[in-house]
């Protein structure tokens, strides 16, 4: 099994939809999409749900105000602000319990509270496993965690050739945790300033993991002289470049349709995903392996 | 008046509608609310007068004290601590500098060491004179919300504050735009932009937060977004169509009301219409 995350630093560069390409590309493959406050993969997966779980992500705090004596201990005491006038605000409230074990009234209840769900899905003859946050939420590293957590015991009954992870924006605690035991990652970026910006903090994360990673920028015929620049940085940081891929009006036109760009085989965004899956396989080839293997020929 | 951008979907054009409305106005201040990757100042490439490291307290172990009963890991919720026979292991990424374990150490053998967390880097936008305000989270910390309150601690209430928030529908976004007057959610008229705008919705009403929608990217074949707003009752308060020379201007580090100052009126359009709308909605109440 080989997992591949697909990341990108910056949101909106393609992540989503180079993923589902992969996905739709290759062959006996197990899906995770650990975006998990604002997932979009099932949207063109359109998996069926087998098993819904919910997910929680820690406990909160509460006042209880028949027991509460008001002596502002709590408050004081609050690194996170999330008490004012003797009341909890559950947005603010970081779950520490801190204010539960201080109060000498024993006034502050400590409860487990649901953060989202977490789903065992299937499409075609693939596993999906997914999530949602509940809007507003913390804990996404968790949950990202748990979803991995849920594919990894399938993997275990059921050995996938691939293993593929569509991971969220940012460097935060669900990238952490979207990138633990990654064996490549794919980072997509876009020829922007924002998009190198973005893509020289993820690297600089992703050395700390030490995982082997390759580049690729979509729409790269928006700023040539950008695209040089990234390539550029990319070889300086000992990173691949897998592929570019120009700005192709189809991709959004299928997306539009909720339909994967490969559905389009001649639109020119397929034909450059197809080959960027080719030198993904290639780089991650085990050495013995033949290269009549099907998925190469393919 | 403090106004935030968020998104949900990434990538819809936060940084270049909360960039080029700050710099449409008067009397502004932008603030980089988007710690994990702040991009504000590629655009607005400001003077950066001062950096502030923000730091949070962890725990350390004083061994002349310590007597290993483990009660710092008990109360640690976080799992942060780990006591051993003759040694104390404290995670650091883990540990959410709630100071629980400092405060009910029996030997009182726990003292706080300060980590930076981040920086917050100061300035002016020139010729204009908008204030700057950035928060960038130092790679390898897990949590950006606690950076995000201090950014958000710089705000200059008489003046008229845009706070460009993170992506998604979870803490990091929460923690920026529960500090609003008015949320603008920028969108884009794709099956992904429309899922994501209702968690971003969704996020909003629970703290009840007034917001309005810029659709970005806008396109005749695709109403989705209007339909959706429509059926729900949501303001759509400017709509961008697809402009290559806007794109290639934006992937250079090119402010849009610069290149094309014809769009300046049109941020402030948008802004009247923001507060108009704050008005209306102090009479309702008042009424």
């Amino acid at each position: 099994m080989k997992q591949v995350v697909i990341i990108s630093g910056k949101g909106g560069t393609g992540k989503t939809t180079l993923t589902a390409a992969f996905i739709a590309l290759s062959e006996n493959k197990l899906v995770a999409d650990c975006d998990v406050d604002a997932a979009d993969l099932h949207i063109l997966l359109n998996p069926v749900i087998h098993q819904s779980h919910v997910f929680i992500g820690g406990k909160k705090a509460k006042i209880d105000p028949q027991r509460c004596t008001e002596c502002g201990l709590c408050e004081t005491y609050c690194r996170f602000d999330a008490i004012h006038n003797f009341v909890v605000d559950p947005i603010a409230c970081e779950g520490c319990g801190f204010c539960v074990r201080l109060c000498p009234d024993d006034a502050i209840d400590f409860k487990v509270a649901p953060s989202g769900n977490y789903y065992e899905s299937v499409f075609g003859d693939s596993e999906f496993f997914h999530a949602k946050l509940i809007p507003g939420e913390g804990n996404s590293g968790k949950l990202v965690s748990q979803v991995k957590k849920q594919a990894e015991k399938t993997m275990r009954n059921n050995n996938r050739e691939w293993y593929f992870v569509d991971g969220p924006p940012g460097i935060g605690c669900p990238v952490n945790a979207s990138l633990t035991e990654a064996d490549f990652v794919v980072a997509v970026t876009e020829p922007t300033i924002s998009g190198l910006h973005d893509l020289e903090r993820l690297i600089k994360l992703i050395e700390r993991f030490k995982i082997p990673t390759g580049v690729v920028i979509n729409k790269h015929d928006l700023n040539q002289e950008m695209t040089q620049r990234i390539e550029r940085y990319a070889i300086k940081s000992g990173l691949t470049v897998l592929g570019t891929i120009p700005f192709d009006e189809q991709v959004v036109k299928s997306l539009l349709q909720k339909k994967i760009i490969t559905e389009f085989p001649d639109s020119i965004a397929a034909r450059e995903i197809k080959t960027i899956w080719t030198s993904i396989q290639l780089l991650l080839d085990e050495p013995k392996r033949s290269y009549t293997d099907k998925n190469i020929k393919n | 008046m403090i106004i935030a951008v968020a998104s949900g979907k990434g990538g819809t054009g936060k940084t270049t509608v909360a960039t080029n409305l700050a710099l449409a106005l008067q009397n502004s201040v932008y603030l980089d609310c988007d710690v994990e990757e702040p991009n504000g100042h590629l655009f607005l490439k400001p003077v950066v007068e001062k950096s502030e490291t923000v730091t949070r307290p962890v725990p350390r172990i004083n061994y002349t004290k310590c007597d290993f009963c483990g009660e710092c890991s008990r109360v640690c919720e976080s799992h942060a601590i780990t006591v051993l026979p003759n040694r104390v292991l404290v995670f650091d990424e883990l540990c959410n500098s709630c100071g629980a374990c400092t405060y009910f150490c029996p030997q009182n053998a726990i003292w706080e060491e300060k980590i930076p967390m981040g920086v917050i880097r100061i300035g002016k936008v020139l010729p204009e004179n908008i204030g700057f305000f950035e928060g960038c989270l130092t790679i390898g910390e897990l949590s950006p919300s606690p950076l995000i309150g201090k950014v958000v601690q710089k705000i200059e209430p008489e003046k008229i504050n845009i706070l460009d928030a993170a992506p998604g529908a979870s803490c990091s976004m929460i923690e920026t735009v529960r500090n609003a007057d008015y949320c603008l959610l920028i969108t884009e008229p794709t099956p992904f932009g429309l899922n994501d705008l209702e968690l971003a919705v969704e996020a909003l009403k629970n703290i009840e937060v007034p917001f309005g929608i810029v659709i970005n990217k806008a396109r005749s074949d695709s109403t989705i977004i209007d339909a959706y707003c429509e059926d729900n009752n949501i303001p759509i308060l400017m709509r961008f169509p697809f402009n290559r020379r806007l794109a290639e201007a934006y992937s250079k580090g090119e402010l849009a009301v610069r290149v094309f100052p014809e769009l300046k009126e049109q941020f402030q359009n948008l802004f009247n219409e923001i507060k108009l709308r704050l008005q209306t909605s102090v009479n309702v109440l008042d009424g």
